[in-house]
């Protein structure tokens, strides 16, 4: 070991000729001053971690829980029953829902908002709820928002085949477009990452967000076409409401499995909305993560 | 295979204090800020208080090399290896670090007191930066050294503090990386599974890893170390060979040798439970005779009512802890400032230097390897004088007196 050289003659004195019998020296990483995180090919190694983190958190779910898997249908069945009671019922949105009977129309739109929901609310505590982590150890810290989008996925996947199941009982069968579920569960996917990754990064700076993202996430429910059809919002506003990136997406979803009508514009912008959150996102996250640890 | 495993160039780390505390801000505060900041920029610029953590920091670790990082609490060791490891960024300087990295600040991060042994070896690995396959691969191997085999499927609540450990260790032993980056983890545990840890460090040390080993612990330094960085105050003091830099650290009063220690600066405004002063009581020099009794005060404060429980660790100057005592009387105690006093009896302590290190620990949590909630490495230090006209115990022996305590033990001759 020596006392270093001074950085100018470190950077260019580092040179000497290996052996050529010996193995070669493996490829340098720099630490220095900058701000900005890892490079995207560091996720993918990471990919793995991505996978166990999301297992435990899965996991961790259902072994402290009575009901386990259970919750994750529950949720959005006794909501859909209060919104029936609510909306099917009293403010008789039954006959405006096309094709299907309301409590199907309500579950296949409660489904992928429960999803994108708890997505973003598990996502945006999840680094202050990891700081014990952030603090002792190092890998893209991406990969902490993404394991809880991808725990909630693992709850919408549970929960999709008692809808298929009601969808049946009410005597229809899923139209052949159901194989483009998934579609819209990807991009719905890419919709919560964007919003959770951004929440993430914002909560370990400001803790104001704890209390913004619940209140956020119930009125964002009802300013979405969740439990009512978009075509009760007049003509001339729909294409504001499809600004929304979670409304074109529910759209898709619900309407791949149910066929209910479609306004592939209304899709297209909500994606595109996701798509840009999504990188606007990714952007700022890693410019401020790698001051997480001293931060959160 | 000879290159330049680690090369740390010009490394410095600022730490913003706040006086309030936390680093985090609220909204608010970061909006007001900006607006202040608008408005007054040109006049006066906002002085945060900082410091350095580390003050341009430089050396170069040669591949395979096992190299101690030393120096007094608060030297910046920690600080150091969080930047090397990249979990915190620095503020000037560079690093190159050549091969795969695995820092082990904690034994057992990640291990959740809900998933089986199994569980926690899969997700600790992962979260150490091991694959998939490796781990498969070495599972066996890991159980096997933990000895919790029987046990592989109880969730590790159910685990003896010990076998937790284990554990925790084992996967850590198990890490194949090129460059290992080590603090403080053999400071857990028992002594023979402090000794079964030391064992496996030295293996890795000798096949052929890079490993840089930040400990309080100068004798495993000393047998696992061959070169040493010495930090103080966030500079390098001094690189060299072991022996030449412990030297240099036992002379520079790296021992603070004082009758009283108070905690000042950053951590002095931390909040949550914590140690502020310890204190030789009635001494005005840091001597005692064997044969004197000596009363410690440790002095720390509570923000609420809560369990914590006062300790001390008694150390050589090897930093091996002679033996610890704390205030198991204690349940809960109200908020605000309280003193515990420890009396250690005479002929106890050996001659030479020894270390005080006080401790709070919460009783609220058995079975953690947390042990404490705040412990200050190094705290002080004082010398325990013998001699052979102290007391009628050696009386014609004049060399050192062996031993790592120094009791007065009653002898008789039966008839």
């Amino acid at each position: 070991m020596s006392v270093a050289r001074s950085p100018a003659s470190a950077a260019g004195g580092d040179q000497r000729p290996a052996d050529p019998a010996s193995e070669a020296p493996p490829p340098a990483v720099v630490i220095d001053a900058r701000a900005g995180g890892d490079s995207l090919a560091e996720l993918w190694d990471h990919r793995e971690l991505l996978y166990f983190l999301v297992w435990r958190d899965v996991k961790l779910r259902y072994k402290q829980t009575a009901l386990g898997a259970l919750w994750a249908i529950l949720q959005p069945l006794m909501m859909t029953a209060v919104f029936y009671v609510l909306f099917g019922r009293l403010a008789a949105l039954e006959q405006r829902v096309p094709g299907v009977p309301y409590a199907v129309y309500a579950l296949a739109g409660l489904l992928p908002w429960t999803f994108f929901s708890n997505a973003v609310a598990a996502s945006s505590a999840s680094l202050v709820g990891g700081a014990q982590l952030i603090t002792k150890v190092y890998f893209p810290r991406l990969v902490i928002p993404l394991a809880a989008v991808g725990a909630a996925l693992v709850d919408l996947v549970v929960a999709v085949p008692v809808l298929l199941v009601l969808l049946l009982a009410s005597g229809r069968m899923p139209p052949p477009t159901a194989v483009l579920t998934p579609l819209a569960v990807v991009g719905l996917a890419l919709a919560a990452s964007g919003v959770g990754l951004a929440l993430s990064a914002l909560t370990v700076r400001y803790r104001d967000f704890r209390h913004v993202v619940p209140f956020m996430l119930q009125v964002w429910l009802f300013l979405t076409p969740v439990i009512y059809p978009v075509t009760l919002v007049p003509a001339r506003w729909r294409l504001l409401i499809y600004l929304n990136p979670v409304a074109g997406l529910v759209d898709a979803f619900r309407s791949a499995l149910l066929g209910t009508p479609l306004e592939p514009s209304g899709v297209a912008l909500s994606l595109a909305v996701s798509l840009v959150l999504l990188a606007a996102a990714v952007l700022y996250f890693r410019r401020v993560e790698r001051d997480f640890a001293d931060v959160v | 295979m000879t290159y330049t495993a680690v090369q740390v160039s010009g490394l410095s780390k600022q730490y913003r204090i706040g006086a309030t505390g936390p680093a985090y801000r609220t909204f608010r505060e970061a909006i007001v800020e900006r607006a202040r900041g608008a408005l007054r920029r040109p006049l006066s610029a906002p002085i945060a208080p900082s410091i350095w953590a580390l003050r341009d920091v430089s050396f170069a670790v040669e591949a395979g090399e096992v190299v101690g990082v030393i120096g007094r609490n608060g030297a910046g060791k920690s600080t150091l290896l969080k930047v090397l490891s990249r979990i915190t960024r620095p503020t000037e300087g560079r690093v190159e670090v050549r091969g795969r990295v695995a820092s082990l600040l904690e034994v057992g991060t990640g291990f959740h007191s809900e998933l089986t042994g199994r569980e926690n070896v899969f997700l600790n690995a992962a979260i150490l930066g091991m694959k998939r396959a490796e781990i498969v691969r070495k599972f066996d191997d890991i159980v096997a050294f933990a000895e919790v085999a029987p046990f592989v499927d109880t969730p590790v609540k159910h685990y003896s503090s010990g076998m937790y450990l284990r554990l925790a260790f084992a996967v850590a032993a198990h890490l194949d990386p090129h460059v290992l980056l080590l603090d403080e983890v053999l400071a857990v545990g028992d002594a023979a599974f402090q000794k079964k840890c030391l064992g496996k460090m030295g293996e890795v040390a000798r096949s052929g890893r890079t490993v840089l080993f930040v400990s309080h612990n100068l004798a495993a330094v000393r047998a696992l170390c061959k070169q040493c960085v010495y930090l103080e105050t966030g500079r390098v003091r001094a690189v060299g060979p072991t022996e030449e830099v412990l030297d240099l650290y036992a002379r520079s009063g790296a021992m603070r040798a004082a009758v009283r220690w108070t905690r000042e600066g950053e951590a002095a405004v931390a909040s949550g439970p914590r140690i502020t002063g310890v204190e030789l009581v009635g001494l005005t020099q840091p001597l005692v005779r064997v044969d004197q009794p000596l009363r410690v005060a440790v002095d720390y404060v509570l923000d609420a009512p809560g369990p914590a429980i006062p300790g001390l660790h008694f150390l050589n100057s090897d930093g091996t802890i002679l033996f610890s005592s704390a205030d198991w009387s204690l349940d809960a105690l109200a908020a605000g400032a309280h003193r515990g006093v420890c009396e250690v009896p005479p002929f106890l302590l050996p001659a030479g230097a020894i270390t005080v290190e006080p401790y709070l620990y919460d009783s609220s949590r058995p079975g953690t390897n947390e042990l404490a909630r705040d412990w200050v490495r190094d705290a002080l230090t004082f010398e325990v004088e013998d001699s052979a006209w102290v007391e009628a115990t050696r009386r014609r022996w004049l060399r050192p007196w062996p031993g790592m305590v120094r009791p007065k033990l009653p002898w008789s001759r039966p008839a």
